[in-house]
């Protein structure tokens, strides 16, 4: 048998059927849902009579449009389209029998840190939700991708997707992450250096030592950026690290069948030999603490580094550069440590899970944040809420004058009250820093947690190896 | 779902790199739970003032391209989030075709669902396509589906490639879940044998 990579032994598994044209039924063994792009699919099984194909796996949770502050069970914290869109998931999902957590469950929180957190996410699965951040379950050698409102109807009424295969794009960061250097920054590092249309076709897995070396919660961040580098899917082979994440968990498999699957789990992995049609390596010491400066994810710098020129840049990205840099309100040759940013914003798919948590109290922890700042942390899922209570983290982030927040997507993507104002300028561990993101004309520094907490101390955007 | 055979339109130049789904349609517009009416807030930033009124240079507001049933854009358009109301949006503005070097994968997808044919050239081609949308209403662009052929306005022929399974269901404006449902035993037989292999999922 010819050498296969972790994405093909993934993919070899779940074909129900191939056409002779190499299109696939692919088999979903996870499907998530969340409200804001499963009310029209719902609504097409509903009109064409049709039930849902697998509802033990599917598992739906409101998370885009839930406000996050304490007062939430007061319905006047939402407006009414917000409102109608997270019952129309409540009704959904008791009408179509699916795993539910609702806004009231202390598991409620971000669909993508519920799912591994809950032990609905293992290794070797295919795992799709209607939100691009899916790709974030391929921290456990999971085939996990976004797909469109379409596609989840089809995935709901069916159990498939029509997919054909994509490629194999091997991502090596070789050797030890220096002090201060989180997966967040080797993310965005990737991205600095592939570009986002640079995995566009592929499913990247995501090799060596600095990945071997990291916890879930880091391969999770790692993942979850994938789709801003345009892959299809990202992916870890599992390990030990992962074995141990998982067992244990609510929905992980127990006893007899948790050693069935363990034998199945430690034969994914890339074959010697194996066949990528395309390779990046970067060496894990060259990576520094990162920011991005633009209005792309590919617009990533060292934390040292000057706000570049357009004329640094070729073809239409020279365009793209001038727009960006005026919509930021940034000098070129500006140093990226003058800039003052006014709000700090801690949380998402990207980097809402405890270790983030952690790594914010390790650098906060006896401070003060910057008077004037706006600063607040919204944990993943509650969960990660109750356990950053319980491990004192909580009170130090309201000691420093962070905001203490309730679980969901907020300023991530700014659906529910969570939002910048005009020209508000943020420093955020989110994952998107696109024009309006978080906000009608807001301005977006993608940072890791460590780097938000050291903004937040400082009013600017700062090293945080200078205050470690 | 609407058929693509053959369009005959015009074709507005978005030159821009890296559009990406926030742009084509801001999250503020993501609440209906209905996939219509999407087309009057597509790229609503970039081409209405906060107060409502239309932004002019706008490539979309201005009097020639006000009709466009073809985008030619700039590298990676799509990019970001699954969103379908980005394709919901263009569709329902009257957009029909998007013309770039390449595209994000979920919305590439999400395209075909909704009766748009997005085609993939390389840069000289779309440098030549976007310098005939550039000429304005009267450059008016020929998109051949079946032949797989776009003819521009002074008749020049570019062919380009698609997917053969998804030319067929826009051609014939198929649904993708009736046609899966044709295959249910093959799926029924899946899930006995993974139910075997493994149990745990």
């Amino acid at each position: 048998m010819s050498p296969k990579t972790l994405y093909d032994k993934i993919w070899d598994a779940h074909v129900a059927h191939e056409a002779e044209d190499g299109t696939c039924l692919l088999y979903i063994d996870r499907h998530l849902v969340h409200e804001v792009t499963s009310p029209q699919a719902f609504e097409g099984l509903r009109m064409a009579g049709r039930k849902v194909h697998a509802p033990d796996k599917t598992i739906a949770v409101p998370d885009h449009n839930v406000p996050t502050t304490l007062d939430r069970a007061d319905p006047a914290t939402m407006t009414e389209e917000s409102r109608i869109q997270v019952e129309a998931l409540d009704k959904n999902a008791k009408e179509f029998g699916v795993h539910y957590y609702p806004v009231s469950d202390i598991r409620q929180g971000i669909v993508h840190i519920v799912g591994p957190e809950n032990g609905w996410t293992l290794p070797g699965m295919t795992v799709v939700c209607g939100d691009s951040h899916t790709a974030t379950h391929g921290a456990f050698g999971a085939l996990a991708h976004g797909i469109g409102t379409s596609e989840v109807e089809h995935v709901l009424a069916t159990q498939t997707l029509i997919q054909k295969k994509s490629k194999n794009m091997k991502v090596e960061v070789t050797g030890k992450l220096r002090p201060g250097v989180t997966p967040k920054d080797v993310t965005l590092a990737i991205i600095g250096e592939t570009g986002t249309g640079g995995g566009t076709g592929y499913v990247i897995e995501y090799c060596g030592e600095v990945f071997r070396d990291m916890s879930m919660e880091g391969r999770m961040t790692v993942c979850n950026m994938a789709i801003e580098g345009g892959a299809r899917a990202g992916l870890v082979a599992p390990d030990e690290t992962t074995f141990a994440y998982v067992n244990g968990r609510t929905h992980a498999p127990k006893g007899a069948q948790w050693e069935a699957a363990l034998n199945w789990w430690k034969t994914l992995y890339t074959d010697e030999g194996a066949h990528f049609d395309k390779v990046v390596t970067i060496r894990g010491e060259d990576i520094e603490p990162v920011v991005t400066w633009g209005t792309s994810p590919e617009d990533v710098l060292p934390i040292t580094g000057v706000v570049p020129a357009p004329e640094d840049f070729e073809g239409g990205k020279v365009e793209a550069a001038r727009r960006s840099l005026e919509y930021m309100g940034l000098t070129p040759g500006q140093k990226l440590t003058d800039i003052e940013i006014d709000t700090v914003f801690i949380g998402s798919c990207t980097n809402g899970r405890i270790e983030d948590m952690r790594a914010v109290a390790e650098v906060v922890k006896g401070k003060k944040i910057k008077d004037g700042i706006r600063a607040m942390i919204v944990p993943g899922s509650g969960l990660v809420r109750a356990q950053a209570e319980e491990e004192g983290l909580a009170a130090i982030f309201e000691e420093a004058g962070f905001e203490w927040r309730l679980a969901g997507c907020s300023m991530c993507l700014a659906m529910n009250p969570d939002q910048l104002s005009e020209h508000e300028r943020c420093a955020a561990t989110s994952n998107r820093n696109f024009e309006g993101r978080q906000g009608y004309k807001g301005r977006t520094h993608l940072v890791s947690p460590a780097m938000a907490a050291a903004a937040a101390l400082t009013g600017k955007l700062t090293d945080v190896r200078e205050l470690i | 779902m609407e058929k693509f055979e053959k369009l005959h339109g015009i074709a507005a130049p978005m030159p821009l790199v890296n559009i990406d789904t926030d742009m084509i349609i801001p999250k503020v517009f993501l609440k209906s739970i209905q996939r219509t009416g999407f087309g009057k807030n597509l790229f609503d930033e970039m081409r209405f003032n906060r107060d409502g009124t239309e932004i002019e240079d706008f490539v979309l507001n201005k009097p020639q391209y006000r009709n466009a049933e073809i985008l030619v854009a700039g590298d990676n358009f799509g990019c970001g989030s699954s969103r379908e109301h980005a394709p919901w949006a263009i569709a329902d503005f009257g957009i029909k075709c998007i013309i770039s070097t390449s595209f994000a994968d979920i919305f590439f997808n999400n395209s075909f669902k909704n009766g748009i044919l997005p085609i993939v050239l390389p840069q000289e081609q779309v440098d030549i396509l976007m310098a005939d949308a550039e000429k304005g209403e009267n450059a008016r662009m020929t998109v051949d589906l079946e032949a797989q052929e776009i003819t521009t306005s002074d008749g020049e022929v570019i062919k380009f490639e698609v997917d053969a399974f998804k030319k067929h269901c826009l051609l014939n404006g198929l649904d993708d879940i009736g046609l899966t449902l044709e295959k249910q035993d093959s799926i029924k037989t899946f899930e006995e044998q993974a139910a075997q292999a493994r149990p745990w999922v």
